[in-house]
């Protein structure tokens, strides 16, 4: 049972083909070689994973965290369980949404990213679907039957009147309810503020229940905090250790700072969650901070760090990073449901950007296959960029057209809170449906933004 | 610049009459393109895949070297080819680290030329090879003639580069300063924009963070000869400071309206 074989090596071997791991040279190098791991991995007890950390705690804050998090007392029924044998119980009807709820912190991110190398996509996806992770501020995301959109209204100057219409025509879509979310142009207290105060005063015209944040460096956000600056989320990527971490340039202990001040302003009505992350398979090698684990297991590491910190989402950005980490639609895909389900193995609220870069094998025929995967998985938010083309970042994402897709196609609805708001705004049906295209019902919604004499 | 009509699927127009359409003036985003149930129109949605037919084309077209090396040599400048260990391009998408490295042969090849000092003066297709073949020759030309005075070994065009090519072929060349001429990453607004890094010193193990750049070589963007005039004051600056990098950035960045040194996008 991999008495001699390193587990990280192991784990390595055993992850489902994606370039990243060859660039980091850990990857099996033949298809065999790396089924073999699996069934090696398959009968690696969950007690083993355990007892041998991927990086020492001593040196690494992230593994302290892990430990710190680990509960002893849920973790004993199952520790001595194979890692196939979890997998099957989890497939099985034993394994109701409650039951695997009450596993979040007696598994570690290493046990969820081994069960995981071992599952087809169908099993990610199942198994996804059976843990909602459901978290709240304005309002309220992850509930089972619900998909929520972050508008992504990026503008290379960040041009108030140009952010500010991206933002009107994603709300016509139903788009929102996740949070408005923008990444800036420039990384400054006072470009955060203006930017939130932009939404803000958007927000309160149309009387939106809406989160904002600006996707500033998390010491950005605690400066404009302690200036009274109107911040209801505070962004950051995170990693999967503490040498990634610092190459982002944060801690744990930053993080902490942010977190408490955050819950401090109390500006949550239905919710006091008041993070936003964002990570990536492959951000732990770009940075050389892998110590020689997969870029997969390095991924759900960091999730770790999420949970950690109650946040209100979490977003794997699963193609950003381009072709030498994932090449190509099916590792961008396999990519997506995998962090999807060990995030929400973690009780981490997931949500996805399903996208791509110009230098990867990949189109919109595949994003439209991984939205629609993560759609039936369960995912809690995915990004709405007008027309999929983010002018900002140079990629493309979901589009506000994708969210009304997969609502329609999947019965999804959006936040209550926000569903509520659309319906008395004329945009929604009384179901919560998206009515049809309409110029008056836009004109409308223009003019109570007061952007129609722009 | 604007009010330009654009040809390509950049910026669709809004259908006639949408509420948005007006606001579609401040921003390039593709806002107000209207709907049918979910779906986007028809020319919206062919709009898209145009712009990123274009981009895909861009970046697996194939660098016309010959044509490059030409009109190089028309204009009188020697031309040299090398090729980094990236074999193909899969490889070279796969793997950045070997797009960093000089094949041995072409180190080889170069080190027998026995040049001391001066520019080296590199042209590789990185992720675009519309860039290089359109505006490649071009910009090495104007580049050339304006540091003339530093002396300027023979242009060097490299297969399959990153940007850190130009380190080792900077050692190989024995120059002092390198200057990479190199196809950006496609986006959607423009498949064709050129980007120049120089390197004072060029040898590896340097970083990003000792280059300079300038990006958006392109029509639309910055001219070549535009660009060229930016890279030759650069340039001489870097050979008064002994530098380039963070330090030459903050003191060009008054004098240099307009270009854009922070972006290393592809190193």
């Amino acid at each position: 049972m991999g008495t001699q074989e390193p587990l990280k090596s192991l784990m390595a071997k055993a992850s489902p083909a994606r370039s990243g791991d060859f660039l980091a040279e850990v990857a099996a190098l033949s298809q065999e070689e790396r089924v073999k791991a699996q069934r090696r991995l398959a009968d690696t007890t969950l007690a083993e994973i355990l007892n041998e950390p991927l990086i020492d705690p001593d040196e690494d804050e992230v593994s302290a965290l892990i430990y710190e998090q680990h509960d002893a007392e849920g973790f004993a029924p199952i520790a001595n369980w194979s890692v196939g044998e979890f997998r099957e119980w989890l497939l099985s009807e034993a394994a109701t949404p409650e039951a695997i709820a009450d596993l979040k912190w007696a598994l570690t991110p290493e046990m969820v990213a081994a069960v995981s190398k071992i599952m087809r996509n169908q099993d990610l996806i199942a198994v996804a679907k059976k843990r909602p992770v459901v978290t709240a501020f304005r309002t309220t995301v992850g509930l089972p039957g619900h998909i929520s959109v972050r508008i992504q209204p990026n503008h290379p100057t960040d041009d108030p009147k140009g952010v500010a219409a991206s933002i009107v025509d994603g709300l016509q879509f139903g788009c929102g309810d996740a949070v408005i979310g923008i990444n800036p142009a420039t990384d400054s207290p006072a470009a955060m503020r203006r930017l939130l105060e932009l939404i803000e005063e958007l927000r309160l015209r149309l009387g939106c229940p809406v989160q904002s944040c600006v996707l500033a460096h998390v010491t950005t956000a605690i400066d404009c905090m302690s200036r009274g600056a109107p911040v209801d989320l505070v962004f950051q990527s995170i990693a999967g250790s503490e040498k990634a971490n610092s190459s982002f340039g944060i801690s744990l202990s930053m993080l902490r700072e942010a977190h408490d001040a955050a819950r401090g302003l109390k500006r949550g009505t239905v919710g006091s969650n008041v993070m936003y992350f964002e990570t990536g398979q492959g951000a732990a090698l770009s940075a050389d901070a892998h110590h020689g684990i997969d870029q997969q297991t390095m991924e759900v590491r960091a999730y770790a760090v999420a949970r950690e910190f109650d946040p209100l989402l979490v977003n794997t950005v699963v193609g950003f990073i381009g072709p030498e980490y994932l090449y190509d639609g099916k590792e961008i895909i396999r990519a997506g449901l995998e962090d999807h389900f060990c995030g929400k193995l973690l009780g981490v609220p997931m949500g996805c950007d399903v996208c791509y870069t110009n230098h990867a094998e990949a189109d919109q025929d595949d994003m439209d296959n991984l939205l629609t995967l993560l759609g039936v998985a369960g995912v809690n938010f995915i990004m709405g960029v007008p027309g999929s083309d983010d002018i900002m970042l140079n990629y493309q994402s979901t589009s506000y057209h994708d969210a009304a897709y997969i609502r329609q196609v999947l019965n999804l609805r959006a936040a209550p809170e926000f569903e509520a708001w659309m319906v008395e705004a004329g945009l929604f049906d009384s179901d919560g449906v998206l009515l049809p295209a309409s110029h008056e019902r836009a004109a409308r919604l223009l003019g109570q933004a007061k952007l129609e004499a722009a | 610049m604007a009010d330009e009509p654009v040809s390509s699927g950049k910026k669709p127009a809004a259908p006639a009459g949408h509420p948005l359409a007006p606001l579609k003036r401040f921003t390039e985003a593709r806002i107000g393109l209207g709907r049918f149930g979910a779906g986007l129109p028809t020319a919206a949605h062919l709009d898209f895949s145009e712009a990123h037919a274009r981009a895909r084309d861009a970046v697996h077209a194939s660098c016309d070297a010959d044509a490059i090396e030409a009109t190089l040599k028309a204009a009188g400048r020697e031309v040299i080819r090398v090729k980094s260990q990236a074999a193909d391009r899969a490889t070279y998408l796969r793997r950045p680290d070997l797009g960093r490295k000089l094949d041995a042969e072409s180190a080889q090849a170069l080190r027998d030329i026995g040049n001391d000092g001066g520019v080296a003066i590199i042209i590789s297709e990185g992720l675009s090879a519309y860039a290089v073949n359109t505006y490649g020759a071009e910009t090495a030309l104007a580049v050339a003639e304006a540091l003339e005075p530093q002396g300027i070994a023979p242009i060097v065009l490299a297969e399959q580069g990153r940007v850190a090519l130009s380190d080792p072929i900077g050692e190989a060349l024995n120059v002092r300063l390198a200057i990479i001429l190199i196809g950006e990453r496609p986006g959607l607004s423009a498949a064709d924009s050129l980007g120049a890094y120089l390197t004072f010193d060029p040898k590896s193990g340097r970083s990003d963070a000792d280059r300079n750049c300038i990006s958006n070589i392109r029509k639309g963007g910055i001219s070549p000869k535009d660009a060229a005039a930016k890279i030759a004051w650069l340039a001489t600056r870097a050979f008064e400071l002994g530098l380039t990098g963070t330090k030459l950035k903050d003191d060009a960045e008054d004098l240099l309206e307009g270009s854009a040194p922070e972006a290393l996008p592809e190193s």
